[in-house]
């Protein structure tokens, strides 16, 4: 199972982070500085794995983020890697050639994409096409109920024109 | 409207932190939007409800607390709209976790939205649900998700097995309640349905036996058909990952048919063909295919044998490690260390890669293969292995020099047949990583150099020459002033040359210099000047023309900060003055040790039984009772009757021979040290020190009590025992200051034994003494002495104890039955513990003491462990 999800930046600022596990806020940001200490000063060309308090953390770095997860030791870290870019391809199809900013500023959606893709620190769904049409799905959704809220208001306001003249 | 909380929206506030030029304005500006959002929430704002709880969850991201805004949550969930569900089953997922008590609070919402029409305010539910639930919640909410999974849309279906695996980890007593449910998933289409069924069984089988009965008799037929089709489908561009159709599904399916062929050989053998197919069918050249190979290889070995099949999956991992990707060749090594428990000899054929993996660059990979690689050495290949190992230490990174110390050390001592290779590799490894070598290590080194007598010259000059080329490594100057001081005089004569040595001119003059250097570098610690300080007393002893130097550089550390050192070097110095007479006495060369007490000591516990001598006191429970010790007394045989002199010394045997327990609680004063064992007989004659009721450390007893056979070493006076262990040697010398040096008289036939404050409470203190009869040290006479410390009279004092089974117990009457009030006298009552397990078990004792004070029954009990280990 996945213990928890880190996205940090070469920097060492914390993008994203979810956590399957239950850690207190201040095991979090032990964790977090840990971690990035460990991963953070890794050469390029090693393995993609760090042994860390018995468990094991799987990481990748695309552009200037590096995506961590850490799994149990018997848990299968290529399989791990390939969720990694799975995660990745998906951000990459939502956003059109994601960058860390897009993560920044649209952090909520990161979240919503990983919840389609990980329940409970398992994988959730193979497919690519599935996870974006959810997402789009419930992002439409939230359009909608927008344009209503705001017609409504527009009503009332109009109504509340018509009232006053 | 709130004049704050309309103010910036979450784009701006994110813009705001990143322009932050230091730490400081960062928290500045999050500390604005707190309180901005504390007062919008105050004021219960509806309209940026939704807007603040996206703030809370970037300022959340970065560290800062956020527990203010979890209400919110609760809020944004019990309202109708998606969005506002949305955003709140996020921040509730982000804000809190299970062990929350407010988490509590949701279930009702939960409870709500699992049944609710729309399906995704269904999947916000069950995704929350499976993220975060706790154990009450998921006994709440198990019927709903078990319900779920027969939920028309497959999104839910999923979502729900999920969350199930949750429920049945966080209680898994509801686990029956989804065997079924998980079983028809197995029968889905959907992919995403059936990784997430396939996770659920897998999961169950882990927490409920009958669950993974159930599945191997109904579904094991059913999976690798499942696991057949999915192999051989054909190209499709929905799960395609590089060729290969939805690798997630083979490895999840692999990883269930591992759980249902591991020991049962009926399901093992109808696994076996498709696990051949994945085996030798799947591309090996992407990751993807990788992943499957790995997760079939693992299935592989954990299912009942068969032959075939553990030789293609030891092929396999054969080809990873031959890979240049590090990640392939990191878990191959993983990989084969489980298999080498199956298949030691198919693994050693790639021993030469794995010591190749040992030196890479890459730290995860260098952990892994010292790992593997110390799995392999055996008798056959210890000598070519170490010796690259030792190579390779040379060159290594300082924080790997420690793990690889360690193991080289361990595998050293484990194969150390042959005494001359153990000294040279250890020689070695002293050179080039002595700092961190630990100090077990390096007492064990010095038991084997003193017991192996025919290269005590070998040795001595191989430490002095490496001694003149690293004087930068702790350990290995230590063992190098201990030899010197012990063997300076083969040093300097060339006594006990070996073929292989290249001859050596040492003065007696450059052999004092060497110590001289010990002890006057300033990066020595305080253990090895103090061994130094011993070895110059020696050398003295040896090298009778410089004893004048000796002198003079003892002599500079008489005023000595450090309080050990300083008594040492004024003891030193008397001996050196006064006593010449019995110096050379006093100081000879350490007895051998006996080879079956050595054998003895390492066979068990090693590491521990050696590392006495840097515990002291906290350090007891080190083995050193264990029946192995037994024989030490061959070496020292002091309480044989034909010793003429106290018995001394020889208690922490390491201690002694070394000198040098030098455990701050303990150096003030050399005379009130009563861990040294058996030194106490020395200082009861001479009525000093008080005791700390401490438990005299070690083999003590095991000397005294155990048969005397070897007659030869009993001519080892107790004099030159005790100045070896220099601590002990102050109240010696008051001695004789006193009488002069002349024959020890007074002779111990008995020891004493430290006495125990059993027992002690605000009201009552109960003392044991100890001694024993000669000729039965299976039985211990136990005089108790309470002492009542109240200022209350005791009446009808009661005192009962109890032992297990492998001890008789023989309770004498009591002295009386009233105790004084304030320690104004005291009760004694003689008991009798017989030990059936002598040398093996330890006492142990519960008592219960039972008095009337102020017409009140008072009854107090206490189990009674830290008796003496030399009882």
């Amino acid at each position: 199972m996945i213990h928890f999800v880190l996205l940090i930046s070469r920097q060492g600022k914390v993008r994203l982070t979810k956590w399957y596990s239950p850690y207190s806020q201040k095991e979090r940001t032990k964790v977090i500085r840990e971690l990035s200490g460990l991963i953070l000063t890794r050469g390029p060309k090693l393995c993609n794995f760090v042994e860390w308090r018995g468990l094991r953390v799987v990481y990748k770095r695309y552009a200037s983020l590096y995506f961590c997860m850490c799994i149990d030791e018997d848990d299968n870290e290529l399989e791990i890697l390939e969720i990694i870019h799975h995660y990745v391809e998906v951000l990459d199809r939502y956003f059109g050639s994601v960058c860390e900013l897009d993560l920044i500023y649209n952090f909520h959606k990161a979240y919503f994409i990983l919840d389609e893709l990980l329940i409970a620190g398992e994988l959730q769904e193979p497919s690519k096409r599935t996870v974006a049409r959810l997402v789009a799905a419930q992002d439409s959704l939230v359009e909608t109920a927008k344009e209503q809220t705001s017609s409504i208001t527009n009503i009332i306001a109009q109504a509340a024109n018509t009232a006053s003249l | 409207m709130n004049p704050f909380s309309s103010g910036t929206r979450l784009r701006d506030m994110i813009r705001a932190i990143r322009a932050c030029k230091t730490a400081a304005e960062e928290r500045a500006v999050v500390r604005k939007e707190c309180a901005a959002i504390r007062a919008s929430i105050n004021e219960d704002d509806q309209d940026y409800r939704h807007r603040n709880l996206a703030k809370l969850m970037f300022i959340q991201i970065l560290g800062y607390p956020t527990h203010f805004g979890q209400m919110e949550c609760l809020k944004l969930i019990a309202s109708a709209g998606f969005p506002e569900k949305r955003i709140g089953y996020l921040g509730l997922m982000l804000l809190l976790d299970e062990r929350q008590e407010v988490l509590m609070l949701v279930t009702n919402s939960l409870k709500q939205d699992l049944n609710h029409s729309n399906q995704y305010i269904v999947g916000l539910a069950l995704c929350a649900l499976g993220n975060i639930c706790s154990a009450e919640m998921a006994r709440d909410l198990s019927p709903e998700v078990e319900r779920l999974l027969q939920f028309r849309d497959p999104n839910i279906r999923k979502k729900a097995a999920l969350c199930s695996i949750r429920i049945i980890k966080k209680v898994p007593d509801l686990a029956e309640n989804f065997i079924n449910c998980a079983a028809s998933l197995l029968k889905e289409k959907h992919h995403g349905v059936l990784i997430t069924g396939v996770q659920l069984c897998a999961d169950l089988c882990k927490v409920s036996s009958e669950a993974l009965e159930y599945f191997r008799k109904k579904c094991t037929e059913g999976l690798v058909r499942t696991l057949r089709d999915i192999v051989n489908s054909p190209y499709s561009p929905e799960y395609d990952i590089s060729g290969i159709t939805d690798p997630y599904l083979h490895i999840r399916l692999l990883k269930l048919l591992r759980i249902l062929g591991q020991g049962d050989a009926d399901a093992s053998d109808r696994m076996t063909d498709i696990l051949a197919q994945v085996a030798t069918k799947t591309e090996s050249n992407k990751n993807a295919g990788n992943a499957i190979l790995y997760e079939c290889v693992e299935t592989i070995m954990s299912i009942e044998d068969d032959g075939g099949l553990r030789v293609l999956a030891i092929n396999i991992l054969g080809k990873f490690l031959s890979n240049r990707d590090n990640n392939i060749r990191y878990v191959a090594l993983n990989m084969l260390m489980r298999a080498t428990t199956l298949d030691a000899q198919a693994v050693q054929r790639h021993r030469a890669t794995i010591l190749d993996c040992v030196k890479d660059s890459d730290a995860s990979i260098r952990k892994r293969a010292l790992e593997l690689l110390y799995l392999l050495v055996n008798e056959n290949n210890v000598k070519p292995l170490i010796k690259e190992l030792i190579e390779y230490l040379e060159v290594s990174d300082q924080e790997f020099k420690g793990d690889l110390t360690a193991k080289i050390c361990s595998l050293v001592e484990k194969f150390s047949s042959e005494k001359i290779w153990y000294i040279d590799q250890m020689l070695k490894v002293l050179s080039e990583a002595g700092n961190f070598v630990k100090d077990e290590v390096w007492h064990a080194l010095i038991f084997v150099i003193s017991n192996a007598s025919d290269l005590h010259g070998y040795t001595v000059r191989a430490l002095y020459r490496a001694f003149l080329t690293s004087t930068e490594q702790e350990t290995l100057v230590r063992v190098a002033v201990w030899c010197i001081g012990e063997y300076g005089d083969m040093l300097v004569n060339n006594v006990g040359m070996l073929d292989i040595e290249d001859p050596i001119t040492v003065t007696e003059c450059d052999a004092v210099d060497a110590v001289e250097v010990a002890i006057k570098r300033h990066t020595s610690d305080l253990t090895t000047k103090a061994m130094a300080l011993i070895a110059l007393l020696k050398l003295s002893s040896r090298f009778p023309s410089s004893s004048e130097r000796i002198k003079g550089i003892i002599v500079q550390n008489k005023g000595n900060l450090v309080l050990e050192l300083q008594q040492r070097s004024i003891e030193f110095n008397r001996i050196l003055q006064k006593h010449q007479k019995i110096r050379s006495a006093l100081v000879e060369r350490m007895p051998v040790l006996d080879e079956a007490t050595f054998s003895g000591r390492r066979a068990g516990s090693l590491p521990t039984a050696i590392s006495t001598s840097s515990g002291a006191p906290s350090n007891l429970p080190n083995g050193i009772a264990k029946p192995a010790t037994a024989p030490i007394p061959d070496l020292l045989d002091l309480s044989s009757d034909d010793v003429p002199a106290p018995s001394s010394s020889g208690g922490d045997f390491p201690q002694d021979l070394l000198g040098v327990d030098l455990s701050p609680t303990l150096a003030p004063s050399g005379a009130g040290k009563p861990p040294k064992a058996s030194t106490d007989v020395l200082l009861d004659l001479l009525s000093i020190g008080t005791y700390l009721p401490v438990q005299t450390g070690s083999s003590a007893s095991d000397i005294l009590s155990s048969s005397q056979d070897d007659k030869a070493l009993a001519s080892l006076s107790s004099l030159s025992a005790n100045a070896t262990s220099p601590v002990n040697a102050a109240p010696m010398m008051d001695l004789l200051d006193g009488h002069g040096p002349g024959p020890q008289k007074p002779k111990e036939n008995g020891q004493a034994y430290q006495s125990l404050v059993a027992y002690e409470s605000s009201s009552l203190r109960v003392m044991f003494n100890f001694s024993k009869q000669p000729g039965s040290p299976q039985t211990t006479l136990i005089q108790a002495t309470f002492t009542n410390l109240s200022s209350n009279v005791y009446n009808d004092f009661l005192f009962q104890a109890a032992v297990p089974k492998f001890l008789q117990l023989h309770l004498d009457p009591a002295s009386s039955n009233t105790l004084p009030a304030s320690g104004d006298g005291s009760i004694t009552q003689n008991l009798k513990v017989t030990n059936s397990q002598h040398g093996k078990k330890l006492l142990v004792m519960r008592v219960r003491i039972a008095y009337k004070t102020n017409n009140k029954d008072v009854l107090e009990e206490r189990q009674i462990n830290n008796f003496p280990q030399n009882l």
